[in-house]
C-alpha cells in the first residue's frame, strides 16, 4: 500500500516536472522567433552602422581617432546582439562551426 | 519506509527511460521543449536518486534491521562513522552510490549546457539517462537495496572488519565519483559524433568534468594504497591485484585522454583518437565497478560475489559495440585539421605519452585477464604475478617520466634543436649533480631501475622549476612587478598550464616514494616472546609487554577483543614507542560456542607506523592465541547458558590470561625509504590538478571576447 502510494505521488510529481515544458511550448517559442526575428535585424542595422562610418571616415567626414572610438563602440554593441542570438539558439561563441 | 525507498527506485527507472525518449525525439526534430523536458527528466532521476540514497542511509543509522542490507552489512555496535559508510561496502549500496552520483553529475553538466551545444546535449542527456536506467534496471530487477526480511534479528552481521578504516571507507566513492565523472564527456562525445559536431566543443564542455574524475579516481586509488599499506598487514601498497589493477586502468586512459584533448583543441588533430580514448576510459571505469563485485577474479578487494556479473557483461558489449560502431560510421567527420609538424614539437610528445600510457594499460589488462584467458585456452588458471608486472610496468614508467619532462617544455607546432639545447641545460646539469650525489653518498646504484628513476624525478622538477621561473622572469620583464607577485600572477592567469604542471611535479615526487620504498626497503619476520629484541635496518627493536583490550581497540573500529604488543624501537640514541595489535570480531556462525565465537570470527591488523619524512618504520603483530584453545573449550561448555554478563567476564578473564602470560607472537617489521612521499606526491598532484580545473573567468571572458570580434569581423566582410 505505502509502495503504491508512494509510486503515485513520485509519479506524479515528476510529471508535473517534465510537462512544464512541453506545456508551454507555443508560447516559449512563439516568444523566442519574435526575439530571434527581432534580433537579427538589429544585428545588419548595427552592421551596417559600422560599414556608414568606415566609408564617413574613408570620404573624410570622420577623423581616424573619432572612427576608431565610433567603430570600437559598435563592435561591442554587436557582440552584445550576438550573444544574446546565441543564448537563444544556443550557441558558442565562434557561431556553434566546428573547426 | 522501505515503500517509498523501492518506489523511488522504480520512478526514477521509468523517469530515465522516458529521459531517453524525450531528449532523441527532441534532438531528431529539433524540438526544445522535448529536449528541455528531456533535460528536466534527468534532474528529477536526482532528485530520486538522492532521496532513495537518504533514506538508505537514515535506515543504517537506526540499525533498522527490517532491511535486509542493514542486517547484512552493519550492527549495533559497529561506530556511527562506519554505519554511514556501510551503505557502500554492500553491492546494492554501492549501485545506489553510483547512480546517485551520477545523477548528480548529470544535472549539473545538463544544467550548465542549457542554452549551449543545443545539437549535442540531447543525444548526451539521452545517453546519461540510458547508463542512469541500466544502474537502475539492476535496483529494480536484481538486487533492491530496499529489500526486507519477514522475521528482522536482533542484531545485524556487522560491518566486514577489513573495511573498518577511514581511508577504505572514503576510498569507495573517490573511485565511484572518478569511474562517474568519466561518463559525462563519454556521453557528451557520443552526442558529438551522433549530432556530427565533432570539434572541440564537446570538449570545452566537459574537460572540467575529465579532470574531476581524473582528481577522484587517483585520490581513491592513493587511499586504497593507503590502506592496503596500513590495514592488510602486509607491508606493501600496491600488489598487482585484479581491483587494484582495474582502478588503475581507467586513470592511465584518462591521462592519455586529458593529455590528448589539448593537441585537438590547439590544432584540430587527434579526433579519432580522442572519442576512442574516452571511450576506453568509459569502459575500462565500468569494468573496474564489475570487477570489485562479480569475483571472476581473485581478489583481496572482492568482498562477496555478483549476481549481476551477466547483465553487466552485456551493457560493457553494448557500450563497446555502440562507441565502436559510431566512430567508425563518423570517420569521415573525423578528419584531422592538420598535421603533425615536426617530431621535435609538443602534439608529439604528447602522442608518444599517450602511446606510452595505453601501452601500460594494454600490460596491466593482459596481465589482469591473464588467469581467465590462461583457463580459456589451456583449461588451467595460471596468474601473473608483481615481478611480471614491474618488468614490463617499470620501463614503460621510466619512459613516461621521461616525456612527463620534456613535453611541457616544447612548443607548440616545431621546436628548433638549438631551442632544445637551451632548455635542456639546466635540467640536465641537475641530473648530473644529483647523480654524482647519490652515487657518493648512497647505494642506489644497487638498483639501476630505481637510481634511473631518481635522475628522471630530478628532471621533471628542474623542468617544473626552470618553467616558472622563466615565466616569472618574463612576466616581471613586461609588468615590473615583484618576484612572488609575478609568479602569483603568471600561475594565476594560466591555472591549466601551471597546474598541470603542479601535477606533473606530484606524480614525479609519487614516483620517488615508489622507486625508493620498493628497492630499498628492508623487512624481517620474528617470532618473539616479552623482552626479546632483534634489529633490523638500524633499528633495535624489544617487545616490551603484550596487550589485550575488550571492547575499545585503539582504532575505532568496535572490535570486541583485541590482542596487541608494546615495541620499544630505538635508533640513532632516539626512543619511540610501538603499539601494533590484531583485532578479533566475534563470528555468527551458530555451530561456534558462546566464547569461541569471539575468537573465531575475523580478525584483522592495526599496524603502527612510525611515519617519516626519509624512511618509515612498520610494525604489525600477530597475537600466537592458541594456548587459549583449550580454555577457551572449557568455557564453551561450562557457560554456554550463562547470562551475557558472564560470559563477559569469562572472556575478559581469558583477555587477561594473554596479557598475562603471552606465547611468542609473531612480528613483520618494515624499514621502507622515502615511502611517506608516495601520498606527498599524491597530494601535489590533486592540488595541481584542482588548481588546472578551477574556472577562470578572466580567461574565459578573454576567449568569448576574442572569439566574438572575429565573428564580427568575418560577417562584416563577407556582406
Amino acid at each position: 500500500m505505502e509502495y503504491a502510494l508512494a509510486l503515485l505521488v513520485l509519479a506524479a510529481l515528476v510529471a508535473a516536472v517534465v510537462w512544464l515544458p512541453l506545456r508551454r511550448r507555443g508560447e516559449e517559442e512563439r516568444h523566442e522567433e519574435t526575439m530571434l526575428a527581432e534580433l537579427s535585424a538589429a544585428k545588419e542595422a548595427k552592421y551596417r552602422e559600422i560599414r556608414d562610418a568606415e566609408l564617413d571616415h574613408r570620404m573624410g567626414k570622420l577623423s581616424r581617432d573619432d572612427w576608431r572610438s565610433v567603430d570600437r563602440d559598435l563592435r561591442a554593441e554587436a557582440i552584445e546582439i550576438l550573444r544574446q542570438l546565441d543564448r537563444i539558439e544556443g550557441r558558442t561563441p565562434d557561431g556553434g562551426m566546428d573547426r | 519506509m522501505e515503500g517509498v525507498g523501492s518506489a523511488c527506485l522504480a520512478v526514477a527507472l521509468l523517469t530515465a527511460l522516458y529521459a531517453v525518449a524525450a531528449s532523441i525525439y527532441g534532438g531528431r526534430t529539433r524540438r526544445r521543449a522535448w529536449i528541455s523536458s528531456g533535460r528536466r527528466a534527468m534532474y528529477c532521476v536526482a532528485a530520486l536518486s538522492v532521496t532513495a540514497f537518504a533514506l538508505l542511509e537514515s535506515a543504517f543509522l537506526r540499525s533498522d534491521f527490517s532491511y535486509a542490507l542493514v542486517a547484512e552489512g552493519s550492527s549495533r555496535d559497529t561506530p556511527t562513522f562506519y554505519k554511514v559508510t556501510a551503505v557502500w561496502a554492500t553491492q546494492d549500496g554501492s549501485l545506489l552510490l553510483w547512480v546517485t552520483l551520477l545523477s548528480i553529475f548529470s544535472t549539473t553538466v545538463l544544467f550548465l549546457t542549457r542554452r549551449s551545444l543545443r545539437d549535442i546535449t540531447p543525444w548526451a542527456t539521452a545517453v546519461l539517462g540510458c547508463i542512469a536506467a541500466f544502474f537502475l534496471l539492476l535496483m529494480v530487477g536484481w538486487e533492491n537495496p530496499f529489500d526486507t526480511l519477514a522475521v528482522p534479528p536482533p542484531d545485524g552481521a556487522g560491518l566486514n572488519p577489513l573495511l573498518r578504516h577511514p581511508a577504505m571507507m572514503i576510498h569507495p566513492p573517490m573511485l565511484y565519483t572518478g569511474y562517474v565523472g568519466f561518463s559525462i564527456p563519454f556521453a557528451f562525445a557520443i552526442g558529438a559524433l551522433i549530432a556530427r559536431r565533432t570539434g572541440a566543443d564537446w570538449i570545452r564542455a566537459t574537460r572540467r568534468f575529465a579532470l574531476i574524475a581524473w582528481t577522484f579516481l587517483g585520490t581513491g586509488i592513493m587511499l586504497g594504497a593507503l590502506w592496503s599499506y596500513t590495514e592488510l598487514g602486509w607491508g606493501g601498497y600496491w600488489a598487482w591485484d585484479p581491483v587494484e589493477n582495474a582502478s588503475v586502468m581507467p586513470w592511465l586512459v584518462g591521462t592519455a585522454f586529458l593529455h590528448s584533448i589539448m593537441v585537438q583543441e590547439k590544432r584540430g588533430m587527434l579526433k579519432v583518437w580522442n572519442v576512442s580514448l574516452i571511450c576506453a576510459t568509459f569502459t575500462l571505469a565500468l569494468m573496474g565497478t564489475f570487477l570489485v563485485r562479480s569475483g571472476i577474479l581473485e581478489s583481496i578487494h572482492a568482498f562477496g560475489a555478483s549476481t549481476i556479473g551477466v547483465q553487466f557483461l552485456v551493457f560493457i558489449g553494448l557500450v563497446i559495440a555502440v562507441s565502436a560502431g559510431l566512430i567508425i560510421a563518423r570517420l569521415p567527420y573525423l578528419r584531422s585539421e592538420a598535421r603533425l609538424d615536426s617530431l621535435l614539437s609538443r602534439e608529439a610528445f604528447f602522442l608518444l605519452n599517450n602511446l606510452v600510457l595505453v601501452g601500460l594499460c594494454l600490460v596491466i589488462l593482459w596481465g589482469t585477464f591473464f588467469p581467465l584467458i590462461s583457463e580459456a585456452i589451456t583449461g588451467t588458471e595460471a596468474s601473473v604475478g608483481p615481478p611480471w608486472f614491474n618488468r614490463l610496468v617499470t620501463p614503460l614508467a621510466l619512459v613516461l617520466v621521461l616525456l612527463t619532462a620534456i613535453g611541457p617544455m616544447l612548443a607548440w607546432r616545431r621546436f628548433s634543436p638549438s631551442s632544445l639545447r637551451r632548455i635542456l641545460t639546466v635540467p640536465l646539469a641537475v641530473v648530473a649533480v644529483v647523480l654524482v650525489v647519490l652515487l657518493a653518498l648512497t647505494n642506489a646504484a644497487d638498483s639501476p631501475p630505481s637510481l634511473a628513476m631518481f635522475c628522471l624525478v630530478a628532471f621533471v622538477l628542474a623542468a617544473v622549476g626552470q618553467e616558472l621561473w622563466r615565466g616569472t622572469v618574463a612576466r616581471r620583464t613586461v609588468s615590473g612587478e615583484s618576484w612572488p607577485r609575478a609568479l602569483a600572477r603568471l600561475t594565476g592567469r594560466n591555472r591549466r598550464r601551471y597546474g598541470g604542471f603542479l601535477v606533473h611535479a606530484g606524480i614525479a615526487v609519487l614516483f620517488l616514494g615508489v622507486a625508493a620504498s620498493s628497492a630499498f626497503l628492508d623487512q624481517r619476520d620474528v617470532r618473539l616472546s616479552p623482552g626479546e629484541s632483534f634489529e633490523v635496518n638500524g633499528y633495535d627493536v624489544t617487545y616490551r609487554e603484550a596487550t589485550a583490550k575488550l571492547g575499545g581497540d585503539s582504532a575505532g573500529t568496535g572490535a570486541p577483543i583485541s590482542f596487541g604488543a608494546v615495541l620499544d624501537v630505538r635508533k640513532n640514541g632516539k626512543h619511540f614507542v610501538l603499539r601494533p595489535s590484531r583485532n578479533y570480531y566475534a563470528s555468527s556462525d551458530p555451530s561456534l560456542g558462546t566464547i569461541s565465537r569471539f575468537f573465531e570470527g575475523e580478525a584483522t591488523s592495526e599496524v603502527d607506523v612510525r611515519w617519516g619524512l626519509t624512511r618509515d618504520f612498520w610494525l604489525a603483530v600477530r597475537p600466537d592465541i592458541g594456548s587459549l584453545e583449550q580454555p577457551i573449550r572449557e568455557a564453551d561448555a561450562k557457560f554456554a547458558d550463562s547470562p551475557g554478563d558472564v560470559q563477559a567476564l569469562i572472556i575478559a578473564s581469558l583477555a587477561e590470561r594473554y596479557r598475562s602470560d603471552p606465547p611468542p607472537a609473531a612480528f613483520r617489521a618494515i624499514a621502507s625509504p622515502l615511502v611517506v612521499w608516495i601520498w606527498i606526491g599524491g597530494g601535489i598532484a590533486v592540488l595541481g590538478a584542482l588548481v588546472a580545473a578551477w574556472p577562470s573567468p578572466e580567461a574565459r571572458l578573454r576567449r568569448v571576447r576574442s572569439l566574438y570580434s572575429a565573428r564580427v569581423g568575418q560577417e562584416l566582410s563577407r556582406a
